[in-house]
């Protein structure tokens, strides 16, 4: 009777959020490094740079997620002709990690900019003084202070590429969404215990998460 | 722009030179790159004109497109209403000195804060009438849905927003023989809120954005109108989410132009302190998506 | 105790607003079974309205063209709709999705469903069927030069179908060596075999034949033509109207006789110039 005493369903369930767990975690490194060098294109010398990073955040903060997942096949697989796999499944994994890492930079990029805008003025001009390029007052004085100052924004946005991941399952990807869709319309009359299984488990894993990022940004946080 | 930027020394010859030499090298990939994404769209055709011809058609437009995107704004703009209504009174909620009061609103926003939004909808459409034993409108699973997580990130924004406030503020009004109410309602909310406003509006963006999740459970927004049935009548899927694209990358635009006017209108000269960034006016204090 | 109060009036006050809406909003899809004649039947005698559920992008068989939809399914629901009394005017169309249409039948959002809609056990558990009034098959749809000659020669290939739907299930579990692409409508997944992602996409012949129709595809697709199933469409009523699907029968054995059923044919999937199929009396449900 229960829907999860069935091992076919508890292998949905399983196989919905380890596509969810990889997915949150290649995206996550994708989205940090992309969202750094984005970050440095625009606060760089280089207005061409500063122009391109402006515009990459204004064009893929402002598209809803389910678009660029879309592009991502419609446009970088099926028409670039970008291929990760010849598998299926691999491959929307990766068109989905592609797309979640392009979105969610634009979101690490404007958090880390406004963390630099915490950092006062003295110490980049402590920095020039010595005599350190653009660069190196970025990498070695700027940042490193930047990013114990915005661990909570990035802590928020990597919680919603957990829960953003989710979209991936419109090109077919079996995660989590579209394998709760899927028991639902097997097991109509237990829609209930159905949804709190898979909220529930969102709700175990983010909620902490949450507060350890909490904990982690008061620890590392710079004393002004 | 760059007068106040103090990440970098004002370029002397050779450092323009370098910048000069970086631009052009950058440019020159960008354009390359956006040259090669046009040809490989002609190699498959996607510029055809029979594909792009429906959008030179008013019918398309007043037919699929316009009425989509009614949808998406209605669903959006009940939704911002509700989800600030929701976000005040659970941040008050959490910041009550009552434990039964905090803890219960605490668990709900953190509960809707932590659940996807798309299990939210289809829970809401496909699950509550079980319960209530009544069909469930698509519209107010959509605006229910959008509510519930919007809202409990705003109340989450709203108290950090609150807890912000210097304490002499809320001193002086009790000082001055306010009640708890009063000081919440008259001191502490409005200036968290302007503030926080940054925070609301790119709440408000992810809102709109969020309303596209609609269409799988066949709500008749911008994508199920605008992309779905057009690409059903015209076979342009491709050519269809590009023109979607573009109306929500303007609507948004437009959002966040409207916030930055209303910041700027709204802020207190004197307070922002010089820092690295030059161009940011404030300090965002938490983006969430 | 100040805040609390404000904040539980408050939040008393939003709920009352949200529940009187959603109360509001839907109400005349329950409020037809007062009199005695409940169901279908009795909501078109009393308030000469219905709601039907239909499919909004499937070429020939249901498609919103505009504020109009259009298709063979569409045809059908007029026939029936006037059989129960109620005028075009009194019709008002919802668009259904394939993962949708048993709740909006148990919830009471559509009065009926015509949208290419299977009748099979699982479904007769939750629904009540009238009909069938077409038998499809499921088939598969590839380009022109395709070796693919059916579901055997699918081993290794790629096959796109709708996600949850019982095309897309039948490949996971009897052609198991064929990869499954799943998108949530078939325009993408025909624009996926027009890229040459998938090199087949599989449903309804009646669904794929009007695909392959659409003048921006002609000549590049051909249906195979091997269906591997038997797919009797039906209009779902709820579970416990069997009256409605009684009536449903009727109204359908006369439109089978009286030349109604071949002018919807005619007037939509006839157009490719496929001549009307027989609609066989003798296999409508039993309604029970």
């Amino acid at each position: 009777m229960d829907v999860f005493s069935d091992p076919a369903n508890v292998d949905v369930y399983v196989t919905g959020f380890l596509w969810i767990l990889k997915l949150t975690i290649a995206g996550t490194v994708g989205a940090l490094v992309l969202g750094v060098v984005l970050a440095a294109m625009r606060v760089s010398p280089v207005p061409v740079l500063r122009w391109f990073g402006a515009a990459w955040v204004n064009i893929f903060r402002n598209t809803p997620l389910t678009l660029i997942i879309f592009f991502c096949y419609f446009g970088l697989f099926s028409t670039l002709g970008f291929s990760a796999s010849d598998d299926i499944d691999r491959n929307n994994y990766w068109l989905g990690v592609i797309g979640l890492s392009v979105y969610t930079a634009a979101f690490v990029c404007e958090a880390i900019r406004s963390g630099i805008n915490t950092v006062p003025a003295g110490q980049a001009e402590a920095a020039r003084a010595i005599g350190m390029s653009f660069f190196q007052t970025l990498t070695m004085i700027i940042l490193p202070q930047a990013g114990r100052a915005v661990i909570a924004p990035l802590g928020s946005i990597f919680i919603a590429l957990a829960k953003n991941s989710t979209i991936v399952g419109t090109i077919g990807l079996a995660e989590s969404s579209n394998a709760m869709k899927d028991l639902i319309n097997a097991n109509g009359d237990q829609v209930i215990s159905i949804f709190l299984a898979f909220a529930g488990t969102f709700a175990i894993v983010l909620i902490p998460t949450g507060y350890g990022f909490g904990w982690l940004a008061r620890r590392l946080a710079v004393k002004r | 722009m760059s007068t106040d930027a103090v990440l970098y020394d004002h370029p002397g010859p050779r450092a323009r030179a370098r910048n000069r030499i970086l631009t052009v090298v950058f440019g020159v990939v960008v354009l390359a790159l956006l040259y090669w994404v046009y040809t490989k769209f002609d190699d498959k055709g996607q510029w055809a004109a029979a594909l792009w011809k429906p959008f030179t058609q008013g019918s398309t437009w007043t037919d699929y497109i316009l009425p989509g995107l009614r949808h998406t704004l209605e669903a959006a703009a009940v939704a911002a209403v509700l989800s600030l209504a929701f976000g005040i009174v659970f941040s008050v909620g959490r910041l009550s000195d009552h434990w039964w009061v905090r803890v219960p609103a605490g668990v709900v926003v953190e509960f809707f804060r932590a659940v996807p939004l798309l299990l939210l909808m289809f829970f809401i459409f496909f699950g509550v009438p079980f319960l209530t034993q009544q069909p469930m409108s698509i519209f107010w699973s959509v605006v229910i849905g959008l509510t519930l997580y919007n809202g409990s990130v705003l109340a989450e924004a709203f108290r950090a927003g609150v807890l912000a406030v210097p304490n002499g503020q809320s001193e002086a009004a009790y000082a001055v023989g306010m009640r708890k109410g009063q000081v919440m309602a008259n001191i502490l909310i409005p200036q968290a809120a302007r503030a926080m406003l940054p925070v609301i509006v790119s709440q408000l963006v992810v809102l709109v954005k969020d309303t596209a999740l609609g269409y799988i459970i066949s709500y008749n927004e911008l994508l199920q109108m605008g992309v779905n049935n057009v690409a059903a009548n015209f076979g342009n899927v491709v050519q269809a989410a590009i023109v979607a694209a573009i109306i929500y990358i303007i609507i948004n635009s437009l959002l966040t132009a409207f916030a930055g006017w209303l910041s700027r209108r709204t802020r207190r000269s004197g307070r922002a302190p010089r820092s690295t960034g030059g161009s940011m006016p404030t300090p965002a204090p938490a983006e969430v998506l | 105790m100040r805040i609390t109060r404000l904040a539980a009036t408050f939040g008393a006050f939003a709920m009352a607003v949200s529940m009187a809406a959603c109360a509001s909003d839907d109400d005349s899809g329950s409020s037809g079974g007062g009199s005695s004649a409940s169901g279908i039947v009795g909501k078109a005698q009393n308030d000469k309205k219905l709601v039907i559920g239909v499919k909004a992008d499937q070429p020939g068989l249901g498609l919103q063209t505009g504020s109009t939809y259009t298709g063979f399914d569409i045809e059908i629901g007029k026939i029936i709709a006037k059989g129960l009394g109620v005028d075009e005017s009194g019709i008002t169309w919802k668009t259904t999705v394939s993962a949708n249409r048993e709740p909006y039948i148990q919830q009471g959002q559509v009065d009926m469903v015509v949208a290419t809609y299977t009748i099979n056990d699982d479904r007769k558990k939750v629904v009540n069927f009238g009909g069938p009034y077409f038998v499809a098959g499921q088939d598969l749809l590839v380009p022109t030069n395709s070796t693919i000659t059916g579901p055997e020669s699918l081993a290794g290939k790629k096959v796109c179908s709708v996600s949850g739907s019982t095309p897309a299930k039948r490949i996971q579990t009897d052609y198991k060596d064929a990869k499954l692409q799943q998108f949530d409508t078939y325009s993408k997944c025909v624009t996926a075999l027009a890229g040459g992602q998938v090199d087949a996409v599989t449903t309804d012949d009646i669904i794929l034949a009007g695909y392959a129709a659409q003048d921006q595809y002609a000549g590049k697709f051909k249906v195979v033509g091997k269906p591997f199933s038997k797919e009797p469409y039906g209009i779902g009523v709820k579970k416990d109207d069997s009256a409605g699907c009684n009536k449903i029968n009727e109204i359908l054995k006369t439109a089978a006789t009286d030349g109604s059923y071949k002018k919807a044919w005619d007037d939509t999937l006839g157009k490719s110039g496929t001549a009307a199929p027989e609609l066989d009396v003798a296999q409508l449900t039993n309604c029970s």
